[in-house]
């Protein structure tokens, strides 16, 4: 009966039968805890087994389907493609690094061409938009990561979704994504930046319901679209306002523009200038999940693990991130929207960390994890630090996608179990997965020596020290790092130490994950290690190689005020403190938390029962949800609804029908008029010749005789007259 | 005795002429208009009989058969449309046929 109904619900065979007549649709789900012990290759029929997709990995029983030529085709092409990209970014990336300006500007053809318009300030400008590209060192960075992460994570979900129903659905939204993500960051202007900026959106909502006979994903797919495109209404309206004003939207020229002092910065108050680039700030919160717009991404997790460590850790998320960098001219001249977006940036990172503090979906720690450290991301902007901003979203990439690609894998070898109540003591079960999971954790936590360390630093450093930057910044960053390096401890404490707490149907079957999934979790681990020393600090002196990071960026942000940010007035000694205190308070966090869920897990629980409500109110994520349901959703929505419903009946309605009888009276008098006035004068002028043809009427009598009587009494006529002269 | 000179023969054709053209302006009867018409026609040929006469020339005389053909036809067409008049009206006076007007 499942199967039927699983039919009816999954359109993916159909389609599967269409692109490969040979292949018979498969109606089973992975079970990937049993690929190892018994496979069942040429069963290629369908089997009952449970479809409502408990987690996001069915664990079913089913046989395998091995061997379809196409599937086979599909997990080297897919891959094969972020390959290729991948080498052709180096090879940009390095023919790039030869040019002495680093910039490489491609204008393919004008893409939206207009007329003439008067801009803001009444000078002409004219209104074209090209489709273009530009290489230069940030997009550089934007595009091998995205291409490098990215196919390390399609042959990860080669193996992750082997077994999944929708594996050829998958790949194509997966490599949509990056199409629409090299777009994004490779753009030459906002315009086509929002193509690739909607179109990412797009895959992310394909890609969150991908599992859409689950309504809980559907509807995730729905908040994630939804709330993105509260934020693109803003970005939006940026756009506009930057159209108005500069008569442009190309980088090079709003950059150009910005930076010839034509428009001093608005230090006085919100110009113009600092709506529009708070009109796009609002749209990066959308995208990269800051408040008061980041409650789509925890939700997002319901989509594939693998989408959840290239979209909402690695790649999408920042694009936010990197439109703000990309900005950076802009906000260099709004210092009121950078305090706002440091500030931002530091409540989201502050707030979600204390979320991830107790959740107990693997996923979801890791979830708000990823919101706070965009919220890092933010923090670096806003004190005017981009080029940490940037450094932070590379290292990130490398252990948020790890650590995912890792959750994805406990998850695999534990069945679909996502709860970490249900786990514990898979150290050794799982080797592999435990030993880079815990490299990408320490990173995380800003241990010295890894990746998220340098930048992490960069920017604790930079909230203290830079013009923008404030003690009260500092210390919520410091407390956030606290918490970050307190949560990721608990998740491996939970996940892989400790006792086991696994339900004891799952445990016979753990087993690690297949090399497709584990060398992509090892090469992540080993960038999780390196990535941080291309931008070590300046204080280490370790020479230009090993800040090639900020060197190779400079161009990017050439602007007087980025060298006045960098150049905090404070001392070496208070660096090597701060640096200390933020090593000592993550090491000290670790132990807090090794303490507490290792040696005495009855603490935590002791700790729970006696604050009650605020692990309550931290459990429920602060209540946002629900807020925004009681303001937006039901507020908005039923109540604003019932007042827009009163709007309509009266106001839209009524023109609508006050139009009508405009109308109907405006015909009326148009009748009136046809009728006596244009009808009259036909009518009287018909009658009036008819009046002088009446003498005429009178002779045409109709009979043949009268006639003839005529004709006769004419020739007579003409007969006389001709006899008469 | 006098002899028959062309002049008389024009007499004879203005009073057939005459007599005819009364009889088509004055009669009712479709019937007799036609007859009255064949008068008007023979009052013509007996003008084409004699001036050919007159002048030596045949062509009156020729002309004068293509005359008796053209009444013949005429006779036969007004015939036609007199019997579908009949048909349609139940009628042959002229004065009660006027449907050609206004």
């Amino acid at each position: 009966m499942m199967l039927v109904f699983g039919r009816l619900l999954d359109p993916q065979p159909v389609s599967q039968v269409a692109i490969a007549p040979g292949v018979e649709p498969i109606y089973e789900h992975g079970h990937g805890h049993d690929h190892d012990h018994h496979h069942d290759h040429g069963h290629t029929h369908s089997h009952d087994h449970d479809h409502t997709h408990d987690h996001d990995h069915d664990h079913g029983d089913g046989h395998h389907h091995h061997g379809s030529p196409l599937k086979t085709l599909i997990k080297f092409l897919c891959p094969g493609m972020i390959l290729a990209s991948f080498l052709l970014s180096v090879g940009a990336v390095w023919q790039l690094s030869s040019q002495p300006e680093r910039t490489k500007q491609l204008i393919q053809f004008t893409w939206i061409a207009g007329l003439p318009f008067h801009m803001a300030n009444g000078q002409l400008a004219t209104f074209s938009i090209d489709w273009g590209f530009l290489l230069d060192p940030l997009s550089s960075v934007m595009i091998l990561v995205i291409t490098g992460i990215g196919f390390l994570i399609h042959v990860y979900s080669t193996g992750y979704m082997d077994h999944d129903n929708g594996f050829y659905r998958f790949f194509g939204y997966l490599n949509l994504f990056v199409f629409f993500m090299l777009m994004l960051v490779l753009a030459n202007n906002y315009a086509l930046l929002f193509v690739g900026w909607e179109g990412v959106g797009l895959c992310s909502y394909l890609l969150i319901g991908f599992y859409f006979q689950k309504k809980s994903a559907g509807d995730a797919g729905k908040k994630a679209f939804i709330v993105n495109r509260v934020g693109d209404a803003g970005f939006i309206i940026g756009m506009f306002l930057m159209m108005s004003v500069l008569g442009t939207l190309r980088f090079t020229d709003v950059n150009a523009v910005l930076r010839s002092g034509q428009f001093a910065p608005e230090v006085a108050g919100f110009g113009v200038l600092s709506i529009m680039s708070l009109a796009m700030f609002f749209g990066a919160t959308g995208k990269s999940a800051q408040i008061p717009l980041y409650v789509w991404l925890p939700d997002a997790m319901e989509g594939p693990t693998p989408v959840s460590a290239l979209i909402h850790a690695a790649t999408m998320v920042t694009a936010g991130v990197y439109m703000i960098a990309r900005s950076s001219a802009l906000y260099q001249l709004t210092p009121h929207t950078l305090n706002i977006v440091a500030t931002v940036g530091a409540l989201t990172a502050l707030l979600a960390a204390t979320i991830a503090l107790v959740q107990n979906d693997i996923k979801r720690v890791l979830a708000y994890s990823t919101v706070s450290q965009l919220g890092y991301m933010f923090l670096a902007l806003g004190v005017g630090a981009y080029w940490v901003a940037v450094f932070h979203l590379f290292t990130h990439a490398f252990f948020k996608a790890l650590l995912f690609l890792c959750s994805g894998s406990v998850i695999h070898a534990m069945g679909g179990e996502q709860d970490m109540r249900h786990m514990g003591g898979l150290k050794n079960k799982i080797p592999i997965t435990h030993w880079t999971m815990w490299v990408g954790s320490v990173a995380i936590a800003g241990i010295p020596g890894l990746a998220g360390f340098f930048s992490k630093d960069e920017i604790l450093w930079q909230a203290y020290s830079s013009p923008g930057g404030s003690k009260l910044l500092y210390a919520i960053g410091l407390g956030t790092a606290a918490m970050t390096a307190f949560y990721m401890w608990r998740l491996m404490n939970l996940t892989f130490y400790g006792k086991s707490r696994v339900k004891p149907e799952v445990e016979a079957h753990i087993h690690e994950s297949p090399l497709s999934m584990t060398v992509p979790l090892m090469l992540l681990a080993v960038g999780s290690v390196f990535a941080g020393w291309l931008g070590t600090p300046k204080l280490w002196n370790l020479g230009e190689n090993f800040r090639r990071f900020e060197v190779w960026l400079e161009p990017s942000f050439a602007s007087a005020a980025v060298e006045a940010a960098k150049e905090g007035e404070h001392g070496a000694s208070l660096e090597w403190i701060l640096m200390g205190v933020s090593v000592f308070i993550a090491i000290l966090a670790i132990m807090v938390a090794r303490y507490f869920y290792h040696r005495k897990p009855e603490i935590p629980d002791s700790i729970e029962k006696s604050l009650k409500p605020l692990h309550g109110l931290l459990y429920n994520k602060w209540y946002v949800d629900e807020l925004y349901d009681f303001l937006f959703v039901d507020g908005l929505s039923k109540g604003g609804g019932r007042l827009l419903g009163s709007f309509d009946r009266n106001v839209v309605d009524g023109g609508v029908n006050g139009a009508g009888w405009l109308t109907r009276f405006s015909a009326v008098v148009a009748a009136w008029w046809d009728t006596w006035i244009v009808d009259g004068a036909v009518r009287f002028s018909s009658f009036f010749v008819k009046m002088l043809s009446y003498p005429a009427c009178i002779l045409q009598t109709g009979r043949v005789q009268a006639y003839a009587l005529f004709m006769v009494v004419g020739a007579l006529a003409f007969l006389g007259y001709y006899m008469a002269h | 005795m006098h002899p028959v000179t062309t002049i008389h023969y024009l007499v004879l054709s203005a009073a057939l002429l005459l007599i005819g053209t009364v009889g088509v302006l004055t009669r009712r009867n479709v019937v007799i208009i036609l007859m009255s018409i064949e008068l008007i026609l023979n009052a013509v040929n007996i003008n084409l009989i004699a001036f050919s006469h007159a002048w030596k020339n045949i062509n009156g005389q020729v002309f004068a058969i293509f005359v008796i053909t053209d009444a013949v036809a005429e006779a036969a067409v007004g015939l036609g449309i007199l019997i579908a008049l009949f048909r349609n009206k139940e009628t042959v006076l002229a004065d009660e046929i006027d449907l050609l007007k206004w």
